[in-house]
C-alpha cells in the first residue's frame, strides 16, 4: 500500500494526474461510441414519440385562443368583478379585437373555443365580427349589445373572462365528465345524458381486463403444452402460434368479420348443426363480443411469448422433486409450477393490458356502438370534431393511468421480475 | 453382502428404451440390500440416470419389473413411492424460503404445524445449517444448497434415497467434503442410498458396492477396493483408476496363470488369467502403475521389460512417468518423489519389471 501514489487522499495514476481524471478520459472513447450506436434511434424515437406526446399533452391545457386573438379584451377584462355586465372600456376593446379578428379571418376559432364551453357562442362571435367591420365610433357598449342577444348575458362574460387565462383545466374536466357551471364559476358534474368519457373509461378498463384474463386462461396451457414439448414438435406449434402474429392486423380483423357476421361461417355453421334457428342468427360482431373476440385473438401472442419463456427456464426437475417429495400432481403444479410462472403471467397481463386499452383499428371496425374504446373516441376528437385539446387531454389520461398501472405493478411485482423473451 | 433378508430394492431383468430402436438399459439386475451405499457409476449415456429415473418412478421401465420391499412398484406414481431424491442441480424451489422446502414433504403428508417445525429444525441442524431457515435458496452457496437439498430429502424420514449426480456443480474442494457428509450422513442414519455418477473416485470414497455401468449393461458389481483391484474386464479396468494397458495372444494357460506374447515385440509376459478366451486368443493386459518397479533386475521380478522414458511430469509427491514398452508409448508409471529412489532422465533406457498376479489378462 505504501507505493500508492497518493496526494491528499487523491489516488493518482503513473503519470502523476488524479486516477478518477484518468479513467475518465481512457473510458470518453468508449463512451462516445455508445452514445453514436444510441442517437439514430434516440433521434427518431425524439421526433415521432416524445415531441409529439409532449405536443399533444401541451394541447391539452393549452388555452392561446382568447388570450392570443382577443388581447385588448383580456387586458380591458383584468379588472371585471364578473358581478354585472362590463362597462365601456371592456366594449371598445372588443370592437377593437372583433375587427382585428375579422380582417385576419381567425376570430373563429375563439368562436369555437368559447362554444365548448357554452354552445350557441360561436356563432355569437362570428356574427359579431361580420358587423364589427361597420362600426365607427362610440359609445360601444349599446352597438355591441345590439349586435347579439348573448352579449347581454352575465354568462357570457364569465366564460370569456375564464378563457383569458393561458392554460385551462376545460379538457381534463369534459373527460371526466365535468364542467364549469358558467353561472357561478364552480366546477360541476355533466348533465347525466352527457357523461360519455367516465362509462367509456370504465367500459375500456373492464374489456381490456376481460381481455387479459381470457388471454391468462387460454394461453396457459399451449405455453405449457410449447415449453414442455419435444422441440421438434414445439417448434412447429411456435409458428402455429405466430402464423397470425406474421398477418396483417387489418386481414385479420376483417377475417373475423367473414367469420362472425350473421350471414358468416361461424353462424352458417350453428345453422346447419340446428344449434341456432335460422331467423334468430347470433349477433356476434359489431358489439362487445366481435371486440373481445377479435382483440383477444389478436393480442393471445402477446401472453403466449412471456408465459413460454419463463416456462422454458423452469427445470423439469422441480415438478419430479415435488412428486419425490409426496406432492400428488395437482399439489406439485399448484405449489411449484404455477408459482414460478407468476412472472410470466405478470409480464403477459400488463402487456396485453396496456395494449388492449389503447387498441384502436379492431375496436373501430368490429366494435359497433357499445364495443368502442375510449382510442376510438379519441380518434373521433382528432379527425372528425377537431376538438384536439379534449383528444390530448384524453390521451394523457390515458397515458397517465398506464403509467399508474405499470408503477402498481412495479411496486407488486418487481419490473426487473418481468420476462418479455 | 450374503443377506438372509429380502432386499429393498431389486431390479429384475429391466430394460428401458426410449425410442423403440435402441435399448439404453439392456438387462438390469441389481438387489440393494437395506442400509446399503449402492453406487451406480458410467460414462455419461450409460444408462445409469434412466435406471435411477425409473426406481424414482418418472420413468417407466420397457421391461421388466422392480421391487421396493418386495413389492413390484412398476405402476406406482412417484409421488406414492416415497422414496427421496436429491437432484443434480438440487432442485431446491426458488419460490419457497429454505424452512418452506424442507416444510413441504412434510405438508403435503399432511403433518402439524408443531410437528413439522420441529423437523425442519432437526433437519437443518443435521446438515449445520440451523438458522438458515429463512433465506431462499437463491442466498445460499452452492455448498449450501447441497446440503438443504439432502436434507430435503430425508426430511420425511424415507427408508430410501436416491442421488442424481448431487455434487456434479460443485468445486473440488466443496466436492470431497461433500462426499464425507453424505458418508457420515448414511453411517448415522442407515438409510439406504442408491448414488449416481461419474466420478469414479466419488463412487471409491462413498461406497459400498459399485455397479460399473457401460453402454446400458453393468460391467462389474464389486465393493470399491474389488473394483479397483480387480477388475473383470477392459472397461472397468480402465475405468476405474489408472491403468496400463498392453495388448497380446495368448500362448498357454497353465491354471490361474496364462503366458501372452505381446504385440509390438515385447516378448512373452505370464499373467493372471481372468477373462480371456482360448489360446490363441487375443487379450488386454491391464497393470496398475504403482504396481510396477522401476529398475529392475533382470529376474528380480516375473516380468521385466526394458522401457525408453519418453516424458516426466512433475507431480509433487510422486512423477509421472511416461515411457514406451514393448511399441506402447503410453505405459504410464509413477516414481515415488522419495530418498533413495531412482530418478529417471528422459530418453534413459531402464527396466520395468512386474509380478504376474498383479497383471490381469482380460478381454480383448
Amino acid at each position: 500500500m505504501a507505493d500508492d501514489a497518493t496526494m491528499n487522499g487523491v489516488v493518482l495514476a503513473a503519470d502523476g494526474l488524479p486516477l478518477k481524471a484518468s479513467l475518465n478520459k481512457a473510458m470518453r472513447k468508449s463512451r462516445l461510441r455508445a452514445l453514436l450506436l444510441v442517437a439514430p434511434l434516440f433521434i427518431f424515437v425524439l421526433f415521432s414519440f416524445l415531441i409529439p406526446i409532449f405536443d399533444m399533452t401541451m394541447r391539452s391545457v393549452d388555452n392561446w385562443h382568447v388570450s392570443g386573438l382577443m388581447p385588448e379584451t383580456t387586458k380591458a377584462l383584468e379588472n371585471w368583478d364578473g358581478k354585472a355586465l362590463p362597462e365601456e372600456p371592456v366594449f371598445a376593446a372588443l370592437i377593437l379585437d372583433l375587427k382585428a379578428g375579422a380582417i385576419s379571418r381567425e376570430i373563429g376559432k375563439v368562436g369555437t373555443r368559447l362554444n365548448y364551453e357554452k354552445s350557441g357562442l360561436r356563432s355569437m362571435i362570428t356574427s359579431s365580427a361580420r358587423k364589427s367591420k361597420k362600426v365607427k365610433e362610440g359609445p360601444y357598449k349599446p352597438i355591441v349589445l345590439k349586435m347579439h342577444k348573448r352579449w347581454k348575458e352575465l354568462e357570457t362574460w364569465t366564460v370569456i373572462k375564464r378563457n383569458t387565462s393561458k392554460y385551462t383545466i376545460g379538457y381534463y374536466l369534459n373527460a371526466v365528465d365535468m364542467k364549469y357551471d358558467n353561472k357561478t364559476n364552480d366546477i360541476v358534474m355533466q348533465p347525466e345524458e352527457r357523461q360519455i368519457y367516465g362509462t367509456l373509461f370504465l367500459r375500456t378498463f373492464a374489456i381490456s381486463l376481460a381481455i387479459t384474463l381470457i388471454c391468462v386462461v387460454l394461453a396457459y396451457p399451449i405455453s405449457y403444452l410449447l415449453a414442455t414439448l419435444p422441440v421438434r414438435y414445439s417448434n412447429l406449434l411456435m409458428i402455429f402460434v405466430l402464423l397470425p402474429f406474421w398477418t396483417s392486423l387489418l386481414v385479420r380483423t376483417t377475417a373475423w368479420i367473414a367469420m362472425l357476421q350473421s350471414q358468416g361461417v361461424l353462424n352458417d355453421l350453428f345453422v346447419f348443426f340446428g344449434l341456432v334457428d335460422d331467423a334468430n342468427r347470433l349477433q356476434l360482431i359489431h358489439n362487445l363480443t366481435g371486440t373481445i373476440i377479435a382483440m383477444t385473438h389478436i393480442l393471445l401472442p402477446f401472453m403466449v411469448l412471456p408465459l413460454y419463456s419463463v416456462m422454458k427456464t423452469i427445470p423439469p426437475s422441480y415438478m419430479r422433486a415435488a412428486l419425490s417429495l409426496g406432492a400428488n400432481p395437482v399439489t406439485a403444479y399448484v405449489r411449484v409450477y404455477m408459482p414460478l410462472t407468476l412472472s410470466g403471467i405478470g409480464a403477459g397481463s400488463i402487456l396485453v393490458f396496456i395494449l388492449s386499452i389503447g387498441y384502436y383499428i379492431t375496436p373501430a371496425l368490429v366494435g359497433g356502438t357499445d364495443g368502442t374504446l375510449i382510442s376510438n373516441q379519441i380518434a373521433y376528437h382528432m379527425q372528425s370534431s377537431l376538438n384536439w385539446g379534449l383528444a390530448g387531454a384524453l390521451g394523457a389520461l390515458l397515458l397517465f393511468s398506464v403509467l399508474a398501472l405499470y408503477l402498481i405493478y412495479n411496486k407488486i411485482v418487481g419490473i426487473d421480475n418481468m420476462r418479455l423473451g | 453382502m450374503s443377506d438372509v433378508s429380502e432386499p429393498l430394492v431389486r431390479f429384475e431383468s429391466v430394460q428401458k428404451s426410449y425410442d423403440g430402436e435402441i435399448l439404453v438399459v439392456k438387462d438390469f439386475n441389481l438387489d440393494v440390500a437395506k442400509g446399503e451405499f449402492v453406487t451406480m457409476l458410467g460414462p455419461s449415456g450409460s444408462g445409469k440416470t434412466t435406471c435411477l429415473m425409473m426406481l424414482a418412478g418418472f420413468e417407466p421401465a420397457t421391461h421388466g419389473e422392480i421391487y421396493l420391499e418386495g413389492t413390484p412398484i412398476n405402476n406406482v406414481p412417484p409421488h406414492k413411492r416415497g422414496i427421496g431424491m436429491v437432484f443434480q442441480n438440487y432442485a431446491l424451489f426458488p419460490h419457497m424460503t429454505v424452512a418452506e422446502n424442507l416444510a413441504f414433504p412434510l405438508e403435503v403428508r399432511g403433518m402439524g404445524k408443531s410437528e413439522i417445525s420441529e423437523k425442519v429444525n432437526r433437519a437443518l441442524d443435521m446438515v449445520r445449517l440451523g438458522g438458515f431457515g429463512d433465506r431462499r435458496p437463491a442466498q445460499l452457496s452452492g455448498g449450501q444448497q447441497q446440503r438443504v437439498a439432502v436434507s430435503r430429502a430425508l426430511v420425511f424420514e424415507p427408508s430410501l434415497v436416491l442421488m442424481d449426480e448431487p455434487l456434479g456443480a460443485l468445486d473440488k474442494n466443496l466436492r470431497e467434503e461433500m462426499q464425507y457428509e453424505i458418508k457420515h450422513i448414511h453411517e448415522n442414519l442407515q438409510v439406504t442410498m442408491v448414488y449416481v455418477t461419474h466420478d469414479q473416485a466419488e463412487a471409491l470414497t462413498m461406497s459400498n458396492r459399485i455397479a460399473v455401468f457401460d453402454d446400458g449393461i453393468v460391467q462389474q458389481l464389486a465393493p470399491p477396493d474389488e473394483l479397483y483391484e480387480k477388475p473383470n474386464n477392459a472397461f472397468v479396468a480402465g475405468f476405474i483408476g489408472e491403468n496400463n494397458r498392453l495388448f497380446g495372444e495368448v500362448k498357454s494357460i497353465d491354471g490361474e496363470f496364462c503366458q501372452v506374447e505381446l504385440e509390438g515385440g515385447g516378448g512373452m509376459v505370464k499373467a493372471l488369467a481372468v477373462n480371456i478366451g482360448g489360446v490363441g486368443t487375443r487379450t488386454t493386459l491391464s497393470l496398475r502403475p504403482e504396481r510396477t518397479t522401476i529398475g529392475a533386475a533382470q529376474g528380480v521380478s516375473e516380468n521385466s521389460l526394458e522401457a525408453k522414458v519418453e516424458e516426466l511430469i512433475y507431480l509433487g509427491d510422486h512423477i509421472r512417468s511416461r515411457v514406451s514398452l514393448s511399441g506402447n508409448d503410453q505405459f504410464v508409471v509413477k516414481v515415488p518423489n522419495s530418498h533413495g529412489h531412482v530418478h529417471l532422465k528422459e530418453g534413459e533406457i531402464t527396466q520395468i519389471g512386474w509380478e504376474a498376479e498383479d497383471c490381469r489378462a482380460l478381454d480383448a
